[in-house]
């Protein structure tokens, strides 16, 4: 008896010192129970993403998202802006895939009032859709091998991504917000030697993905780190939204680019890869083989690119070339029009699907008849995907759940729009 | 409330929308759930009556569209029903996309589709925030994008595109 009163005094006194921890802030199993705020400004979150976990010692229990920091009202903006100076408003969306988001809205536009677009155009958008999305993987490998702790992909990264960059701003004068989509076709004419400059880069990259996955697949504690890690059952990943590579890498093939062809990719020879791993493993490695496809469209496109017109022939809604703008009157009369009171789209609403590198990217666009869009919604994928993390990080190990963050692959611009 | 239902006369699908095998599954099983339909280019728009979405959308699940890929909200002011609320359902097996619509008056709320599809949290969680229409028996109905506090639904029509603070006419 007298043994029992002291123990019970002994843990009295321990539980009052300073720092100790009460016996309701244990769980059962003894470790402590605690509220992590992670971010908005934690570096692995790439952007301004907050989770609220819940720990119970290093296991999560709860975690809750929180978004809305990067909200600037897009959708707003495009419902006072003209149809055609809504193209910049869609590069600043997803801003590391900005080429998808022109696509998108061009496509979902072109719909609306039933343009053709010629097929050189169809050509040009899909190999610099695809080299777009090789950058945009180069930029999520770099910054997930960084997250887990292999540096050096990163910088080998980041010199390939350069030479994309390079190539966007060959094109279009800007290296990331390029506007290069326009609708009714491309912005500019593509310009001297852009053949045999993307050529010698899609080389350098075919030889750059099988080094990088090499460097990773072969590396022990990437191993580790990744595989078996951060699994969720498929179904439940289709019940909350998620899209992209994420469903790829548990075997469910969905993809906009087969399902519902647009951009000519029909007349492409391509594969939907996808893994039945469903870990961050998996992910890693259908997005690499995503690289590896999309390097094949962009040798098919250099090989088979047809000649012809850039953009579609429609004077009543693209700016006419400068020189006969200068020249004559019926184009100047063109060019007043659509630059002070835009073009009119007759009342109608379509919704246009494309595949970004981070799955469905659907714009829904509602006309009135005026110059302006009455509603603008897109449907990005990054919110989307993001809306699973809750329930995917439940009972993982809070060192896990920079790898899980890491192999969704979001974008907070694209989150919060 | 049903026998207000029944005595309505059964609406008739427009011809175009007739062979298409998801409006006539719903056109068999709630006749009179359908108020307007229509084929666009990326596949079935449905208006449904607002009363019935939630069967029409547990039959629309049975039929194979397993996924509800956004959900969003189009403000028509000064015109009523002011609203309509958007859901895109997708079925992966079939490759079949479809719009459901709902009109809405001001004011008026409409059943939370969470329980039938969970990616509907935190789009109608959006669509509560920038538009300020009430989804029932929402299992977390609050803002997502704008701050807590904050006043007004941005994407109103009625809503200028500066904001009710502060006035750029005295500079």
């Amino acid at each position: 008896m007298t043994k029992e009163g002291k123990k019970g005094k002994a843990t009295l006194q321990i539980e009052d010192a300073p720092g100790a921890v009460s016996a309701a802030e244990r769980s059962p199993s003894g470790a402590r129970r605690m509220t992590l705020n992670m971010g908005p400004q934690h570096p692995s979150t790439h952007g301004v993403l907050r989770v609220v976990l819940e720990l119970d010692g290093e296991t999560i229990t709860s975690a809750k998202p929180e978004i809305g920091f990067l909200h600037t009202g897009i959708e707003k903006q495009f419902e006072v802006k003209k149809y055609q100076q809504g193209t910049p408003l869609t590069d600043r969306v997803d801003y590391l895939s900005n080429l998808t988001n022109n696509l998108g809205y061009a496509l979902a536009i072109e719909k609306l009032l039933g343009l053709e677009i010629p097929p050189l155009a169809q050509w040009m958008r899909v190999m610099l859709c695809e080299l777009s999305r090789i950058s945009s993987h180069l930029t999520w490998l770099g910054t997930h091998a960084l997250d887990i702790g292999a540096m050096s992909v990163y910088f080998y990264c980041f010199r390939e991504r350069e030479e994309i960059m390079k190539i966007m701003e060959m094109f279009s004068g800007q290296r990331m917000m390029t506007s290069y989509i326009r609708i009714g076709g491309l912005a500019l004419e593509p310009p001297r030697g852009w053949h045999k400059v993307v050529s010698k880069a899609v080389e350098q990259l075919a030889k750059g993905i099988d080094e990088y996955f090499n460097l990773l697949s072969k590396n022990p504690i990437w191993c580790n780190r990744t595989k078996g890690v951060g699994v969720f059952p498929v179904d439940l990943m289709l019940d909350l939204g998620v899209t992209g590579p994420m469903v790829r890498a548990a075997g469910v093939r969905i993809d906009a680019r087969k399902d519902s062809p647009h951009t000519s990719y029909d007349k492409f020879d391509f594969e939907i890869p996808t893994r039945t791993g469903n870990d961050v493993y998996a992910r890693f490695e259908v997005r690499m083989e995503e690289m590896r496809q999309s390097v094949r469209i962009v040798r098919q496109a250099l090989a088979g690119m047809p000649s012809g017109a850039w953009q579609a022939d429609a004077p009543h809604i693209l700016l006419p070339d400068r020189e006969k703008m200068k020249t004559q009157m019926e184009s100047l009369i063109y060019h007043f029009k659509i630059v002070t009171e835009g073009f009119r789209v007759a009342e109608n609403s379509v919704y246009q699907v494309v595949e970004s590198p981070r799955g469905e990217l659907g714009f829904y666009v509602v006309a009135d008849g005026t110059p302006n869009p009455h509603r603008v919604f897109m449907r990005t994928p990054s919110f989307g995907n993001l809306q699973a993390l809750g329930a995917m990080l439940e009972g993982q190990l809070i060192a896990d759940s920079i790898a899980i963050m890491g192999s969704m692959d979001f974008v907070l611009g694209d989150v919060d729009r | 409330m049903k026998k207000r239902w029944r005595k309505r006369r059964p609406s008739v699908l427009p011809e175009i929308a007739a062979e298409n095998p998801t409006a006539l599954a719903v056109q068999t099983e709630y006749p009179e759930a359908i108020v307007d339909a229509k084929v666009a280019s990326d596949g079935l728009v449905l208006y449904i009556s607002p009363l019935l979405l939630t069967p029409v959308c547990r039959l629309l699940k049975e039929q194979g569209f397993e996924r509800l890929t956004a959900v969003t909200a189009v403000d028509w002011w000064p015109r009523s029903p002011r609203f309509e609320v958007v859901y895109f359902l997708h079925s992966i097996k079939n490759n079949v996309r479809t719009r459901v619509i709902v009109r809405l008056k001001e004011n008026e709320s409409v059943e939370s589709m969470c329980a039938i599809w969970r990616s509907a949290n935190w789009y109608e969680r959006e669509v509560f925030d920038l538009f300020g229409i009430e989804f029932r028996n929402h299992p977390n109905p609050e803002r997502i994008m704008m701050p807590a506090d904050w006043e007004g639904h941005p994407l109103r029509k009625d809503y200028p595109i500066h904001g009710f603070k502060y006035s750029y006419q005295d500079e």
